[in-house]
């Protein structure tokens, strides 16, 4: 067994046990991404030389009991729209190709305190604009389990990089299922917290009120694990909520006797791969042999959180993103005459075609004369779909259902239709619409040899449900790592 | 196509936007706005009359603190990102005519 097959905490343990040290982790993790980055290019960046020497830090305060926890010396990677402070964070954009934050996002800042090393920065679709990472400015990443496929995104290269053994986790963030998608097409873990639950300062900002960063991991446990480093409360952010408790790990037990399990049927009808109903559907069946009381119910209104989705986000993301003008940092026109010109010139080369498409739509939704007809409208129906969650959860403890529609789709066969492209993010985004915490997790692979997602949502503040179920369903399988993830370095 | 986008508009969303798009894309954009919003109008079916506009799902308040500075300067790093840079100072092109 080498280093690389351990999962984070395991190999926590191993280092605070002194039978590996960081170094050796972090220089396993390298030599992986070395071997096998080329093909799947889940970083946009990496540096060894600074991964070392933060290793040898490390092992020196894990030595004099500087660093004592569970993650402490575990090697992870972080996705490029959350900020490291000294180390450039691009958000897969040419307008930001070049920008070095002043500032570590608090996520980072909680992690730098446990003592973690930091490998890179993943690929992503440009300003998590995306569910397929194809849309970066920097190329492509590849799906490990098959070179040909995407690996879902945004957060694709943190997917891609934790099921390859190039890094032992990652950091993702979700606003519409982008860590919960492309954990399924890539066979790995990966939860988006409760909105509130992790600051949200230094993540590059794309739809404020439905982004969240969360963990992308191996399993259940690592998640769990990581969730509890990275939320705390944040008075830099208004938004961060201060939880009663943050012992996310507490719920990491073999027990879902009583658990009551919504299954809505909305989610299984049409556009639905029939070999991704049965494994889920099997899921369910293993939750109930062990004592969950699982029962099929009507949700409703599925099919408008895509619409209400992309009218906020990109509502959002037209706001937000205005800050890109080439005046302080970032990409600016070589060629331009005057302010406003200079503006729309940057802009207009910074910014890739999905980017400007949302930003466009987010502008002509927001103008005068349509404020209503669209923005207003979208959260009038935000409202309508929290209330059916609320409904949901008055009778049951957590909901089960897939991840996406299918397993992972060939590269190119998504960008040219945007829509098609949106739809594999149906059975996600209604959770950030409604500010729910939510997990995927492996629970099967189709006839081709895909990974299949499972998700399982709470209600607000109830990850611990969440986690309990999908720890008790992780427990009738064992983790598979894609082929070239054991053929890389040993 | 139910809705239509025509030039003026496409215009208008451009100079908010500020984006400066060429014949070509205009085109595209055109298209892509109109095949977006024929989608979005399918919340048209819903009545949400009886429903307010959320926009958070919780609560959001003013977070109020007092003014105290707790990081450095930073100027020289902040700087150091800046596209252009003059005497300490970020050059932009002539705002004042």
């Amino acid at each position: 067994m080498s280093i690389l097959d351990l999962t984070a905490v395991e190999l926590g343990k191993k280092i605070k046990e002194k039978e590996i040290t960081v170094v050796e982790a972090a220089k396993a993790a390298l030599e992986q991404i070395k071997a096998l980055d080329g093909d799947i290019h889940g970083y946009v960046s990496y540096d060894e030389e600074s991964a070392l020497k933060r290793a040898e830090e490390v092992q020196k305060g894990m030595d004099d009991g500087t660093y004592t926890g569970p993650l402490a010396g575990v090697p992870m990677a972080v996705k490029d729209n959350i900020c490291t402070k000294g180390y450039k964070t691009t958000c897969s954009s040419k307008i930001l190709e070049n920008f070095v934050p002043t500032y570590s996002a608090q996520a980072v800042e909680n992690l730098i305190k446990e003592g973690v090393v930091f490998l890179g920065k993943t690929n992503m679709d440009e300003f998590a604009m995306g569910s397929t990472t194809e849309t970066s400015a920097f190329g492509v990443t590849r799906n490990p389990w098959d070179l040909e496929k995407v690996p879902g995104g945004s957060s694709g290269g943190s997917a891609a990089a934790v099921a390859a053994n190039e890094c032992f986790m990652a950091l993702g963030s979700d606003t519409g299922g982008s860590i919960r998608q492309p954990s399924s097409y890539c066979g790995v873990t990966g939860m988006k917290p409760t909105y509130g639950t992790v600051s949200r300062y230094g993540l590059i900002a794309y739809g404020s009120s439905l982004d969240q960063i969360g963990p992308i991991a191996k399993d259940v446990t690592d998640c769990a694990a990581l969730l509890e480093v990275i939320a705390s409360h944040d008075p830099k952010d208004s938004t961060s909520v201060e939880l009663e408790d943050y012992h996310f790990t507490d719920a990491l037990v073999d027990d879902v006797n009583g658990m009551k399990i919504g299954i809505p049927k909305d989610y299984f009808g049409e556009g639905l791969d029939a070999e991704v109903k049965e494994a889920v559907l099997a899921a369910a069946k293993k939750l109930e042999e062990k004592g969950a009381i699982v029962e099929e119910f009507d949700l409703g209104l599925v099919e408008y959180a895509i619409p209400a989705y992309y009218v906020i986000a990109s509502a959002e993301a037209s706001s937000n993103l205005s800050r890109f003008d080439g005046v302080k940092y970032g990409y600016r026109a070589k060629e331009y005459e005057g302010l406003h010109n200079m503006y729309k010139k940057t802009r207009s080369e910074g910014f890739g075609a999905e980017v400007k498409r949302r930003i466009m739509l987010g502008s002509f939704v927001l103008s005068s004369g349509y404020y209503d007809a669209y923005y207003l409208k979208a959260l009038r129906t935000k409202a309508l779909i929290k209330q059916e969650f609320d409904k949901a959860f008055a009778k049951y403890d957590v909901i089960l259902g897939p991840a996406a529609p299918t397993t992972a789709p060939k590269l190119g066969d998504s960008l040219s239709d945007p829509i098609k492209m949106y739809l594999s993010d149906i059975y996600t985004i209604s959770v950030n619409l409604s500010g729910l915490p939510g997990m995927s997790l492996p629970c099967g692979k189709d006839s081709n040899g895909m990974p299949i997602g499972l998700q399982i949502i709470g209600d607000c503040f109830k990850e611990k449900n969440v986690i309990r179920a999908a720890y008790a369903f992780e427990q009738t399988r064992t983790y598979e790592a894609p082929e070239i993830a054991k053929g890389g370095a040993r | 196509m139910a809705n239509h986008i025509d030039d003026a508009t496409i215009e208008y969303v451009g100079i908010l936007a500020k984006l400066e798009l060429s014949g070509e894309e205009k085109e595209q954009a055109k298209r892509d706005m109109e095949s977006m919003l024929d989608y979005v109008d399918k919340l048209n079916e819903l009545d949400t009359s009886q429903a307010e506009p959320m926009s958070h799902v919780f609560p959001i308040h003013n977070v109020f603190r007092e003014d105290v500075v707790k990081n450095g300067d930073g100027s020289k790093e902040c700087l150091a990102n800046a596209p252009e840079e003059q005497d300490h100072s970020f050059v932009v092109p002539k705002t004042i005519v």
